[in-house]
């Protein structure tokens, strides 16, 4: 179909609201509107998480000017299935496809008149008319830290000199205010996170020597010695790298951590191939594909926007459940650690929070909770929520400065 | 041959596939966008009756490659006939060795696998990659080339070109996170368990003899079932085996016999724990709302 076929094609469709029947009111650039609006959607959807590239949309184009598009209830199932890639896209598509082109469809008798906003607004409008208006936004993380600095105490973290670095990774992360020692504590995170990989690299190198002989491929080889056995295909096993799987309590609770923690995230993802990071409050997100943005700023950005809902409560059973239910199966092998994050006060029940970890504990190699609270002096784990996880917990360890981190390492290269 | 969506999804309704809605649009976009389809669902949605019923549609050729962990090319592509080969080569000792090479890497030893055999049909046939989520990431890199050029090169003999462009379905178990440019190639489908309404529909057309009524219970009884907390959901096919097993004890009411219910309820249970969850209280709860 050239494009004066498509136009026609376009305009031979009446008014209406949805993209299939392409309600762009006049003759002449309707097939520009059309490919306007797509791009805006296209756009919606790459902010709200989804991998689309060009011959995306190109194809898209192409399912606009097919029969398919001369209905809603074929056209919404063919974007669907061209832009999803993962399940949780799948689960997503619907809402924004339905808030975009319908919420859409109500502006456009304005935009019709001939204004060229529509590849902006769209995004926006979306976003405001989304299901979790109700969440208020996550502010920048990094940025709050910042403000807090101020009043939580220069005392700390301005001292100079040869002792500098070791003083920054025993203070308490809460008290890491100064931008330039932010930075610098990130980046020791990021070295963290790559001297762990470099260890259990090692350590899996050593242990391969199980050792099979390949008959296939002894005889493929030697057939150029006339089948006589000269050479010799060995099988040796194959070992998994150790797979760690994350999930970080996000909650109003842990605020004072979470920019931290976000940045180590990132480092992890960014250095094991193997690993996947979860973030939960009152929902469980998944966000390693965010993390894997290897501009940081922007992967922190990325996952402000998924985690919001800040400040409410924390439901770690729930979002554990989820976990269980849609993500374990996928991201945990027998050589998983997962590792979470959280003060463990839960406002769910402390029963589900007790049965999902005992499922979850059920499928992976060790389950390992870091809690920034035992840092605290006097700290006993009292939280009722953290009393029901506790008998399936292989490693409580504490998780507020750096040094604990660091003391984590070797007990990951022992698993 | 192309055909319109509603052909397809007529045709789907001749074979015997009761398909969800949105299944039809996305085989039609298969053959309209010439990409592939990726699969995904829990175990037991009836993935693989996709890719069958495909098959049955275009009146094609299923090849069906199953991975698994350790799927090299040689049990996916092609491999050498070496026994040949070398008997090949015993018999013809002192012979001309060029002749001999040139004889025994001829196409009368070469072994098709799946995927060179989807290529080199002359009627493009289905392609199903079975669980391609268990196959190494290396397979899954090969698989993507081959998946965008549609030829394979053999250093013995040369390129071999596709001659039909197979219709490529993919699924997935989830047991591992595809690549990123895997997903972005394909098309995607979740396969969800099907809806009350469906799932009888399904019962009653595979099984020969049962009363709709009975279907429809056995039907809501599965998915209710299906919302307990269990470690092995049930899926399609057993609630086809359950399904059979009551119409042939000639039971024509769930409600009849809870006892007979709760002993054949086996068909669906696939675990110990699972069974011990669903106690007889329970059962008798889920028939309680399934009436």
């Amino acid at each position: 179909m050239n494009a004066s076929e498509r136009q026609s094609a376009c305009s031979r469709t009446g008014a209406n609201r949805t993209p299939d029947s392409r309600a762009y009111g006049g003759e002449q650039g309707d097939w520009l509107g059309t490919r306007r609006r797509l791009a805006g959607f296209v756009h919606t959807l790459r902010d709200n998480g989804f991998r689309v590239g060009l011959g995306e949309t190109r194809d898209a184009l192409e399912i606009l000017a097919s029969p398919l598009a001369s209905r809603a209830s074929t056209t919404k199932p063919a974007f669907r299935s061209l832009f999803c890639a993962t399940h949780s896209d799948w689960e997503r598509f619907n809402e924004i496809f339905d808030a975009f082109w319908q919420g859409q469809g109500v502006r456009q008798a304005r935009v019709l008149s001939g204004i060229a906003r529509e590849g902006r607004a769209p995004a926006r409008h979306l976003k405001d008319a989304g299901p979790r208006t109700g969440a208020p936004r996550l502010p920048d993380r990094v940025e709050r830290r910042f403000d807090e600095g101020d009043a939580a105490g220069d005392s700390r973290g301005r001292r100079e000199g040869a002792s500098r670095f070791e003083n920054l990774a025993s203070t308490d992360l809460r008290h890491v205010v100064d931008p330039a020692d932010i930075a610098q504590a990130h980046a020791l995170a990021t070295r963290l996170s790559r001297v762990m990989r470099a260890r259990l690299v090692r350590r899996e190198r050593v242990h391969r020597r199980g050792r099979r002989l390949d008959l296939r491929r002894t005889i493929h080889r030697n057939v150029s010695h006339g089948g006589t056995l000269v050479d010799l295909a060995w099988r040796r096993r194959k070992i998994r790298p150790l797979r760690l799987v994350f999930l970080l309590d996000a909650s109003g609770s842990m605020s004072l951590y979470t920019a931290f923690f976000v940045r180590f995230l990132h480092g992890i993802v960014d250095a094991f191939r193997e690993s996947e990071a979860f973030v939960f409050h009152t929902r469980l997100a998944h966000v390693s594909a965010s993390l894997r943005d290897r501009d940081v700023a922007r992967a922190v950005d990325k996952l402000a926007l998924m985690a919001q809902g800040i400040g409410g409560g924390t439901k770690i059973g729930e979002s554990l459940a989820t976990f269980n239910r849609w993500h374990a199966r996928r991201v945990i092998n027998s050589r998983t650690a997962v590792m979470i994050v959280s003060d463990g006060y839960d406002t769910g029940a402390p029963e589900q929070l007790g049965e999902e970890m005992r499922h979850l504990r059920r499928r992976c190699r060790r389950i390992i909770w870091l809690n920034p609270l035992i840092g605290w002096r006097d700290y006993t784990p009292q939280a009722r929520g953290m009393q029901a996880a506790l008998p399936y917990i292989d490693l409580f360890a504490p998780a507020h400065n750096l040094e604990s981190l660091a003391a984590l390492e070797p007990y990951l290269a022992r698993i | 041959m192309t055909l319109s969506r509603d052909d397809i999804s007529d045709r789907l309704a001749a074979v015997g596939y009761i398909a969800d809605h949105d299944v039809a649009t996305a085989l039609w976009l298969m053959d309209f966008l010439k990409r592939p389809l990726l699969l995904e669902g829990e175990a037991g949605v009836g993935k693989t009756e996709v890719a069958k019923a495909l098959a049955a549609v275009h009146g094609a050729e299923l090849i069906r490659l199953q991975c698994y962990e350790g799927l090299d090319q040689n049990a996916a592509l092609y491999e050498w006939n070496y026994q040949r080969q070398l008997l090949a080569i015993k018999t013809r000792e002192g012979a001309d060795t060029d002749a001999i090479e040139e004889h025994i890497f001829s196409e009368r030893y070469l072994l098709e696998r799946p995927l060179l055999a989807a290529i080199r049909r002359e009627k493009p046939p289905v392609l199903l990659v079975d669980e391609v989520d268990r196959a190494d990431e290396e397979f899954e890199a090969f698989l993507l080339e081959l998946l965008s050029d549609f030829q394979v090169s053999i250093p013995e003999l040369g390129t071999i070109k596709a001659t039909s462009i197979p219709r490529v379905v993919l699924t997935s178990n989830g047991t591992r996170e595809l690549s990123d440019a895997l997903r972005r190639r394909c098309l995607y489908h979740y396969v969800d368990f099907p809806d009350v309404d469906r799932e009888a529909k399904i019962i009653i057309t595979r099984t020969p003899g049962i009363d709709t009524s009975l279907a429809l219970q056995i039907a809501r009884m599965v998915a209710s079932v299906r919302r307990e907390d269990l470690r092995k959901v049930p899926g399609v096919a057993e609630s086809l085996d359950w399904a059979a097993t009551l119409a042939g004890l000639d039971l024509h009411d769930l409600r009849q016999e809870p006892e007979l219910v709760y002993e054949t309820m086996l068909c669906l249970l696939k675990t110990r724990e699972d069974r011990s969850r669903l106690t007889r209280e329970v059962t008798e709860r889920l028939l309680g709302k399934v009436a």
